[in-house]
């Protein structure tokens, strides 16, 4: 058996009363591309910090090559060989691709030493077919660049061990093939990853092993995960069997939303173009696309906080003339926000007064601008126990709930008007197993009942499983719709990175 | 018409105009390094007052300018660990921190002076730094007399500018600085010692506020009085702003002030325009605010400027 590249022995960190990380060992040899499997909030990303110098760890050890290291900053980290890229990239959007490289570096005679960097990016462009160019402003670069750039930087800084922390979230599918084939070329070559996730699919096409975590332990080490179900991989995650959503046949009826032509103004890359759809009756329309590329214009026509420059909304055959959040709300659209915490509640109130706050004028809350409190209390009451949110009361702070019940908050206040159209962005994202099916099975609850949804997703998989149709946005362009019976994720993939669709 | 410009724009004007400029080249410069670290550093009004005073003293006790210089600087520095401690290592709001050192700096300079001086008939005075004109440029016709025949310390603020523009701009400890200032995170994950580099930058405002404090009290008068900075403090703070956080553009707009106030000033003393004498001292405020607003529309205001940095957030 050959020396690991690094072993974790026994460590536990806590925050105030959480324990995040218990007792958790793992180890990685040379060549190994190791999966870290858990939920949310399972310590993934806790004990990846502390191995990164982020967070110093109550107990335990941690070896490299053998030798036992002690890892108190990032650079502690760096020196010993470790790298990471973090889930929110760490670069610095109004500077070039090469500052961004060279911070940190000690220089050459009190001067920044560029052509040692450059060197050295035509040196990793040649061994793991990987390259950024080198003066372009971080801005300017896609998000699957800027991810490149990361891994170029810890590279750059000798990292033997690489920590991708969910690093194709944002990717399109054939930007995640490239990111793959760079990770063979770096375990070819004797180096160690990292690989966090929560996409099963990808963690077995990549990973050589698994180490799956639940609640801060490590519920399962496996070492032949080829032989392993996914079912049985999603049992160990979660703790508990996973069934999927089951979706009814339902014939769409009538058109409940409409674009003609619609366009907004700007001059972003990713202001709308020409938009045109129908949502109908009964129907899960899935948007799909890499962020950036239109859907928030999109969805802030839909909730009323933006007025197209040209072309049209209608709902239920109504063209929607004067766009207002309180006006679309009262055609009967829904609203699930892309960000919960800053859009869609207000964090320092308390819950109660988050589930009543886009209605309050309504005679149901309050009568001549005079509040009614127990009316309030009565809804918020009910609707905490209708959608299982699990908070010591109504009058908690908000913020203190986790995503998964603010989610049920915003889903409890939206349904309990019965909308129309659900617009619903992101609604999963950040969500636990559990949480992200109760969502999904309101979708098809509202569906079934003949509601529409437009669901804004960058999850392929939540798109595929729900949607009756997908469209995908490119530039602020519908660039390809079809029924989800001729939709493949490589189609879907190849629209997302701008192709034309194929004739 | 013709006569009064020809009045004005003399040999003077320009020398008067550099002399206007250098304690805001000091102050701005100074207060570029902190805020390209991430830190805002009102407290500049005070950390001047208070090195105007405490430069003064030195000198006036040991009779050595460049000793009460350095009391200046010193000064400063202290004052700046102190902002450094309530922003950097406790994360209190640098709005908040730096109105409190101002005040407390202001009221420590009004304070000691009281207690060293008392309150004498006459006011106590120095022999200030005389000008120093350089060997052979200063022969040079119009700009030897403008530009080469200073104190001392204008040349150290020109030659601030480029150097400090170089640092920022071409060294390893100015990207770190700026990365800093813009994501601190992306710092400290390369290595980088983040509070490290807003303690330095905030050690280097102090300095160079006290030097541009020491300059009012020992070169442009001879003496201290309470009035000696009278906003030039606030002034930095604008002028950055307008100077895009750019040593090069923050130092163009230090001349701009300094420009009307020379002007300001020959207009009042000409007495040729009949207007209150307010009015010509608000001149240099009005066109920072207009300037400001002309300006600051897109402004490129660093991404972490007034935001704290904790390792350990979850």
């Amino acid at each position: 058996m050959p020396v690991p590249l690094l072993e974790m022995v026994g460590i536990t960190k806590t925050f105030g009363t959480v324990t995040a990380n218990d007792d958790v060992s793992l180890t990685l040899y040379p060549g190994d591309i190791l999966g870290l499997l858990g939920e949310n909030g399972a310590g993934k990303t806790t004990l990846m910090n502390v191995l990164f110098g982020v967070y110093t760890s109550d107990a335990g050890l941690i070896r490299i090559n053998g030798q036992q290291v002690r890892i108190r900053s990032s650079a502690d980290a760096l020196r010993h060989g470790v790298g990471m890229v973090h889930q929110h990239f760490h670069l610095v959007p109004c500077h070039t691709v090469l500052e961004n490289l060279m911070v940190g570096q000690k220089g050459r005679g009190g001067r920044l030493d560029r052509k040692t960097v450059l060197d050295a990016l035509s040196e990793i462009k040649e061994r793991f077919g990987l390259f950024v160019e080198p003066h372009a402003l971080v801005s300017d670069l896609t998000i699957g660049e800027q991810q490149r750039l990361e891994i170029i930087k810890a590279l750059i800084r000798g990292a033997k061990v690489l920590i991708l922390d969910e690093p194709t979230s944002t990717l399109t599918p054939q930007e995640t093939e490239g990111l793959f084939e760079a990770l063979r070329a770096m375990s070819s070559e004797g180096m160690g990853v990292i690989f966090i996730s929560h996409k099963l699919q990808e963690v077995r096409a990549i990973t050589n092993k698994v180490v799956i975590m639940r609640r801060g332990k490590v519920t399962a080490t496996l070492d032949d995960i080829e032989n392993v179900s996914r079912h049985r991989l999603a049992e160990l995650m979660c703790g508990h069997e996973i069934v999927p959503p089951v979706k009814d046949p339902v014939t769409p009826g009538e058109v409940l939303l409409s674009f003609r032509n619609v366009s907004t103004g700007g001059t972003a890359r990713s202001r709308l173009k020409d938009v045109s759809f129908e949502l109908r009756e009964g129907e899960i329309l899935g948007i799909a696309g890499v962020s950036g590329n239109g859907q928030r214009e999109l969805a802030e026509i839909i909730s009323g906080m933006l007025s197209p420059s040209s072309g049209t909304m209608e709902i239920k055959g109504q063209e929607v003339g004067r766009i207002s959040p309180r006006y679309v709300q009262s055609l009967g659209v829904g609203r699930i926000p892309e960000d919960r915490m800053e859009i869609g509640l207000i964090t320092a109130l308390p819950l109660k007064d988050n589930m009543v706050l886009p209605r309050i004028h309504d005679p149901r809350f309050s009568r001549k601008g005079i509040l009614k409190p127990r009316a309030i209390l009565d809804f918020v009451t009910r609707q905490m126990k209708v959608f299982d949110i699990r908070a010591p009361g109504p009058e908690v702070r908000t913020g203190t709930l986790s995503g998964g019940n603010l989610q049920k908050a915003l889903l409890a206040r939206e349904l309990a008007w019965d909308p129309l159209v659900l617009l619903a962005d992101q609604p999963t994202r950040g969500l636990d197993v559990a949480a992200a099916q109760f969502v999904h099975q309101k979708f098809l609850e509202l569906r079934k009942s003949g509601r529409a949804v437009l669901l804004i997703s960058e999850d392929l998989e939540e798109l595929f499983t729900l949607s009756d149709r997908i469209a995908v946005m490119y530039e602020g362009r519908i660039n390809g719709m079809m029924p989800i019976e001729e939709a493949t994720v490589q189609k879907v993939g190849l629209l997302m990175a701008g192709m034309e669709a194929a004739a | 018409m013709n006569e009064i410009l020809s009045q004005i724009f003399q040999i003077g004007f320009f020398a008067a105009l550099i002399r206007i400029a250098t304690p805001l080249i000091f102050g701005t410069i100074g207060e570029l390094f902190t805020e390209r670290a991430g830190v805002l550093n009102l407290g500049i009004e005070g950390i001047m007052m208070l090195a105007a005073m405490t430069g003064f003293s030195t000198t006036y006790f040991t009779h050595s300018l460049w000793l009460g210089i350095l009391a200046a600087m010193v000064t400063g520095v202290l004052a700046g660990l102190l902002m450094g401690l309530l922003t950097v290592s406790l994360g209190l709001s640098q709005h908040v921190s730096g109105i409190g050192i101002t005040l407390l700096c202001s009221g420590l300079s009004f304070f000691f002076y009281r207690l060293i001086f008392g309150q004498p008939s006459s006011l106590p005075k120095i022999k200030p730094f005389e000008v120093v004109p350089v060997p052979l440029l200063s022969k040079i016709p119009i700009i030897g007399p403008i530009v080469f025949d200073q104190f001392a310390l204008v040349y150290i603020a020109l030659i601030i500018v480029p150097v400090s523009a170089w640092i920022l701009y071409s060294t390893p400890w100015g990207l770190n600085l700026r990365t800093v200032g813009e994501n601190p995170r992306a710092a400290f994950s390369a290595g980088v010692s983040v509070t490290a580099y807003r303690y330095q930058g905030l050690a280097i405002a102090g300095a160079l506020a006290g030097l541009a404090g020491a300059f009012l009290s020992m070169a442009q008068y001879d003496a201290y009085t309470f009035g000696v900075i009278s906003g030039r403090g606030w002034v930095c703070i604008a002028l950055i702003v307008f100077g895009q956080w750019d040593p090069w553009k923050s130092a163009a707009g230090a001349f701009l002030f300094a420009f009307i106030d020379a002007l300001q000033l020959r207009l009042q003393a000409s007495g040729v325009i009949h207007v209150p004498y307010q009015v010509f001292l608000m001149m240099p405020f009005v066109f920072t605010i207009i300037g400001m607003a002309l300006v600051s529309r897109n402004a490129r205001v660093p991404a972490a400027l007034l935001k704290p940095f904790r390792k350990e957030e979850r």
